[in-house]
């Protein structure tokens, strides 16, 4: 690295993984970028990998080749769940345990990695009000919500955790128009609260959408990522 | 011995086994289709017990430490077997998880049991150790497979949310708490209602055994009450071990779940 660059916040270098159990490559020499601060999507065919390489980018799988540096360093083992809590990967389908919203919504900070923090309602109101959340809601069973509600929820129990880089797969594929805006929303205004140090990485197969939220584009297909145009990242 | 207990002869045996008859003719009447498997059954069984009759006798008469500790290891090592062949969940590992397990579990309560409690002189008499071990064993295998299977259905069924939790930041070991809890109360279940019901349902197997040998029954109560706790801690160290084995094997040191 040239001196006076800041150290790249999380970086995927020469990265290559194979399907789990076959010869094949989805993806090899990728190379990976997120800076602090950083609007990304991820466009690409269904099957291209782009799941596969959010897992990768949250260590959630091993790759075959290459490495994953976190701040300049590769994440030594016991420290995995303290890089999860600070890269956190929202899963397309969102999942809760059984138990209300709250409870579910507290449920992180039972975590030895969160010890230390207090579930804090207050903080989370106004980030439900913004998405239009009925109050009686709280007290309602997390697996019983409504698509929309579930994204909601998963979103606000990651963001609540003060991540550094929110990775996520698709939160907005099969909700209707007026919640995908209520979520891209979320997420921007999460990470414009602090646009130096909060960076997500948001795939999407909508380029309309992409062009609402994110400042840089990237195409993976065929193996390879590649940069692709945003047509108006504001 | 032989004056409190009546001895059978091979002739008395072939009159009780005459009684596989009437199993035949039920099985005919109603047209079962299982008078083939029932004479296979039947045979088998009469093989077998004599067979381990035969071997039992031998030890017994030799009387020596290496052939009780080669025999205990043949049924520890079938156990072993047995008990991942009860379940379905197949996984890198399994077949050493369910031996280390069971090995370790059944031996140290033996153990416990020949030199500790009932003070076996010498600690290999074939005629304490071996159905100590066997008893203790066959109940040890129901748990740790009970185990193995629930904590793989557990975390098959429960994939996605161990998956959610380990991507906000929990250790292997806080996102399968849960299925590593349900196997070990699955494992351990079985005992605890063997012990609720003992004696009022049926009269326990040894207990019966030792009547019939003319046994003082305070004395074989007092032998059975001593067994089924040491099947309950046995059953519920190799349960919790299987589970625990499982556990390291499904996971990778970074946190992450085994491919």
């Amino acid at each position: 690295m040239e001196p006076g660059q800041t150290t790249p916040r999380l970086q995927a270098q020469d990265l290559g993984c194979r399907l789990p159990g076959h010869e094949e490559w989805l993806f090899r020499q990728l190379q990976l970028t997120i800076e602090p601060g950083a609007r990304m999507a991820l466009l690409g065919p269904n099957g291209a990998g782009k799941t596969v390489l959010l897992h990768a980018l949250a260590l959630l799988i091993g790759c075959d080749e290459g490495q994953l540096l976190w701040r300049g360093k590769r994440v030594e083992r016991a420290g995995v769940p303290a890089f999860r809590a600070a890269v956190i990967y929202l899963h397309q389908t969102p999942i809760f345990s059984a138990g209300t919203v709250e409870e579910n919504l507290r449920q992180p900070f039972q975590l030895r990695v969160h010890q230390g923090r207090q579930f804090d309602r207050r903080r989370l109101e106004p980030w439900f009000e913004q998405s239009g959340w009925n109050p009686r809601l709280w007290e309602q069973s997390a697996r019983e919500l409504s698509g929309g509600e579930r994204q909601v929820v998963a979103l606000l129990r990651a963001m609540q955790l003060d991540p550094a880089i929110l990775l996520l797969d698709e939160p907005t594929a099969a909700l209707d128009p007026a919640t995908t805006r209520a979520i891209e929303d979320l997420v921007i205004g999460w990470q414009a609260a602090c646009p130096d140090q909060r960076a997500y990485l948001w795939v999407s197969h909508s380029a309309d959408q992409v062009a609402r939220i994110a400042d840089r584009g990237l195409r993976l297909a065929d193996g390879r990522l590649r940069e692709a145009a945003v047509v108006d990242g504001r | 011995m032989g004056d409190s207990y009546l001895e059978l002869t091979y002739g008395q045996l072939a009159l009780a086994a005459l009684l596989v008859v009437i199993n035949g003719i039920i099985s005919v009447v109603l047209r079962l289709d299982l008078a083939g498997r029932l004479l296979v059954a039947a045979v088998r069984m009469t093989v077998q017990l004599l067979l381990v009759g035969y071997v039992l006798h031998w030890i017994f008469a030799i009387d020596r430490w290496q052939a009780v500790l080669a025999l205990g290891l043949l049924m520890t090592w079938v156990a072993g077997i047995i008990a991942v062949g009860r379940t379905e969940y197949r996984r890198r590992g399994i077949w050493i998880s369910s031996l280390i397990s069971i090995w370790a579990s059944s031996w140290l309560v033996a153990a416990l049991a020949l030199l500790v409690i009932v003070q076996v002189q010498p600690w290999y008499r074939p005629q304490y150790a071996i159905p100590l071990l066997g008893m203790i064993l066959g109940n040890t295998l129901n748990g740790v497979s009970l185990g193995l299977d629930r904590f793989g259905r557990e975390l098959e069924a429960n994939r996605a949310q161990v998956e959610m939790l380990l991507a906000l930041g929990a250790t292997s070991w806080e996102a399968a708490r849960q299925p590593v809890r349900e196997a070990v109360r699955t494992g351990m279940i079985p005992t605890l209602n063997a012990m609720l019901i003992a004696g009022i349902v049926s009269l326990p197997g040894m207990m019966t055994g030792q009547l019939l040998a003319g046994v003082e029954p305070i004395q074989a109560v007092r032998y059975q009450l001593v067994i089924m706790f040491l099947i309950a801690a046995s059953t519920a160290l190799g349960t919790l071990g299987v589970v625990l084995l499982s556990f390291r094997w499904a996971f990778t040191t970074d946190h992450r779940l085994a491919r």
